[in-house]
């Protein structure tokens, strides 16, 4: 039996390179022997991955995606398709999670100097991952066609008119309508389902590909590549399987506990992951007393708002975004690690966490004189750090990074 | 001979090129203009009637057309002059940055002098407008003459919809294609004689 099953598989294998591939990316992956918990997200924003494509598979089966329709037919999927709150809020609890262990990876990345050379391409792809997540996000908030689906995907699409000459129009393409109605709803849903998954795919591969060619970092900042045994491994690695894999699925079981506990107890996150007014069917008449985002792109909204001018909000808000492409040539620092940087990076990541965290509260309420002059210092905060960072970095004494991890 | 074996075959690998990629507007295009809206949405965008002999003076009225808000005001004399007081504050009191269809025909920017029809919806980002008619300190002005105010981002507009300076909105609400017949307004339509 067993030589039959060996036969097979050398059959296969010499069809398909099953071993060596397995061998390559896996039982003789090199990892660093020592980093911690910051570097679990990765693997955690792969597990919500895998989570959000198959609650999402699920629920297009009951979904409709026509404007009579959309809002009733969640309805439908919360009520009559047994188990279907479940799946619904799998998605959404997902959503919201996904984004947190992404903006804790991308945190970590900062930390540790993730971007830093070799790392350029893993640390881009990163990044594309997270806007096409951003893009994502959006599309699907729109198909329930609740009350802040209308009038966020609203807001979001009139931003399209602060463009010089083309805007209008392009937001009536946009839009395939004079307003957000089926038609809309049905190309979102069409974008959100599959081409968006399949950009999503792709890049998660080459950020994989990428890594896997340059070696993930450690806390330290450490080269582990300078100390190698004779047969070329680096001394302090481990191999990726079972090593990385086995620790991995113990921040794996405590992450689903806490995503459980979200699903089944605060699926709507105190409004903050789903809105209350998106219980509400979409009216394009009655714009509700307060629009604010979902959490993870309040901090994005909050400086939209702070800008007193449309076209230079969007910049703005779309500045934010982009600058965080070049992090990799903007630091200039002969270490990576936040634990041999000096002073300055401290000081500056941590007026930028602090800044950051603001203005993702002020994006989700109400505008008052305080709050619009706190926004615009945190926006001017955020920016700064990015926009110094080739200053501080370069000036600050550095602590010397040990040898050996 | 080998020199000139290369070059024969780099103009026509730029040539092949060039015709192969003159093909890519021409594909791209049904894609791109399936997006434009169908021929039914723009049927159901055609315009809308409605009778404003039976509004009150200083009725403001909702009106539905392409499922966006517009907003007819039937002005009292005090609202007219209230346009005089606010003037100063405003940031394009004559509608020079945008499309303005019926400039300087009447001071309520519309085809009757009675009446006010604009869009209801905030141009910063589309929510829609309240309206505030009266005259006194509101929590946004202190000198408040009446008009528009937006409640998502706090624009400010006068009773015809000119918007105030130093807000998010950028330009003033703008005004739909519309025609009087006796009593009858239609939005969506200009009558032929704009």
């Amino acid at each position: 039996m067993s030589e039959m099953v060996g036969k097979l598989f050398g059959w296969v294998n010499s069809r398909l390179p099953i071993a060596n591939t397995f061998e390559r990316h896996l039982s003789k992956h090199p990892v660093p022997s020592k980093v911690n918990f910051w570097y679990l997200f990765g693997a955690l924003a792969s597990v919500v991955l895998i989570i959000q494509i198959v609650s999402g598979i699920w629920l297009i089966m009951p979904y409709s995606n026509t404007e009579e329709e959309a809002f009733s037919s969640i309805e439908y999927i919360m009520r009559d398709v047994d188990y279907g709150w479940v799946i619904r809020y799998m998605h959404t609890t997902g959503a919201s999670m996904f984004f947190a262990v992404v903006y804790l990876h991308m945190f970590r990345g900062l930390l540790y100097g993730s971007y830093q050379k070799p790392k350029e391409l893993v640390w881009i792809f990163g990044c594309a991952i997270y806007l096409a997540m951003m893009a994502e996000g959006f599309l699907g908030y729109v198909l329930p066609y609740g009350q802040m689906s209308y009038w966020g995907a609203q807001v979001i699409i009139s931003l399209f008119g602060a463009i010089p000459y083309i805007g209008e129009s392009l937001e009536l393409w946009v839009r395939g309508d004079y307003y957000i109605s089926g038609i809309t709803v049905s190309r979102f849903f069409a974008l959100h389902v599959v081409a968006l998954p399949l950009v999503l795919i792709a890049l998660v591969f080459l950020h994989l590909v990428a890594l896997h060619e340059v070696g993930a970092g450690n806390p330290e900042g450490v080269d582990i590549e300078e100390y190698l045994d004779d047969d070329g491994v680096p001394l302090d690695s481990v191999p990726f399987f079972p090593y990385k894999v086995l620790n991995a699925l113990v921040g794996i079981g405590v992450f689903m506990t806490v995503f459980a506990i979200i699903m089944f107890f605060f699926p709507e996150g105190g409004g903050y992951f789903i809105e209350m007014a998106n219980f509400e069917e979409a009216n394009p008449l009655v714009t509700p007393e307060h629009i604010a985002p979902v959490w993870y792109y309040s901090p994005y909204y909050a400086m939209l708002r702070a800008v007193p001018d449309k076209l230079g909000g969007l910049i703005v808000m779309g500045s934010a975004v982009a600058i965080l492409f070049v992090v990799p040539w903007l630091d200039r620092s002969k270490v990576a690690s936040i634990r041999y940087k000096g002073i300055y990076s401290k000081i500056a990541l941590a007026f930028f966490g602090i800044s950051f965290l603001t203005l993702g509260y002020l994006g989700t309420v109400g505008v008052t004189e305080v709050r619009k002059t706190m926004s615009v210092i945190c926006t001017v905060i955020y920016f700064a750090f990015f926009l110094l960072m080739p200053f501080y970095t370069k000036y600050e004494k550095t602590k010397e990074v040990p040898k050996r991890l | 001979m080998q020199e000139k074996d290369n070059t024969r075959r780099k103009v026509l690998i730029g040539l092949t090129s060039a015709v192969g990629l003159s093909g890519i507007p021409f594909a791209a295009t049904p894609f791109i203009a399936a997006w434009n809206p169908s021929a039914k949405a723009k049927a159901a965008g055609a315009s809308v009637k409605l009778d404003v002999s039976k509004m009150q003076y200083g009725q403001q009225i909702q009106v539905a057309w392409r499922k966006q808000p517009v907003f007819v005001i039937r002005h009292t004399k005090e609202s007219l002059q209230s346009l005089e007081v606010t003037l100063p504050k405003l940031a394009d009191p004559d509608s020079n940055q945008i499309d303005e269809p019926y400039k300087g025909i009447n001071p309520t920017r519309s085809k009757n002098a009675e009446y006010t029809v604009i869009a209801g919806v905030c141009t910063h980002l589309g929510c829609s407008p309240k309206y505030h008619p009266e005259v006194e300190p509101k929590p946004w002005d202190a000198s408040w003459a009446g008009g528009f105010f937006c409640p998502c981002h706090g624009s400010m507009f006068d009773m015809v919809g000119r918007v105030y300076k130093g807000v998010p909105a950028p330009t003033n609400l703008p005004v739909p294609p519309h025609f009087f017949k006796g009593s009858i307004l239609t939005i969506g339509e200009d009558g032929g004689t704009a």
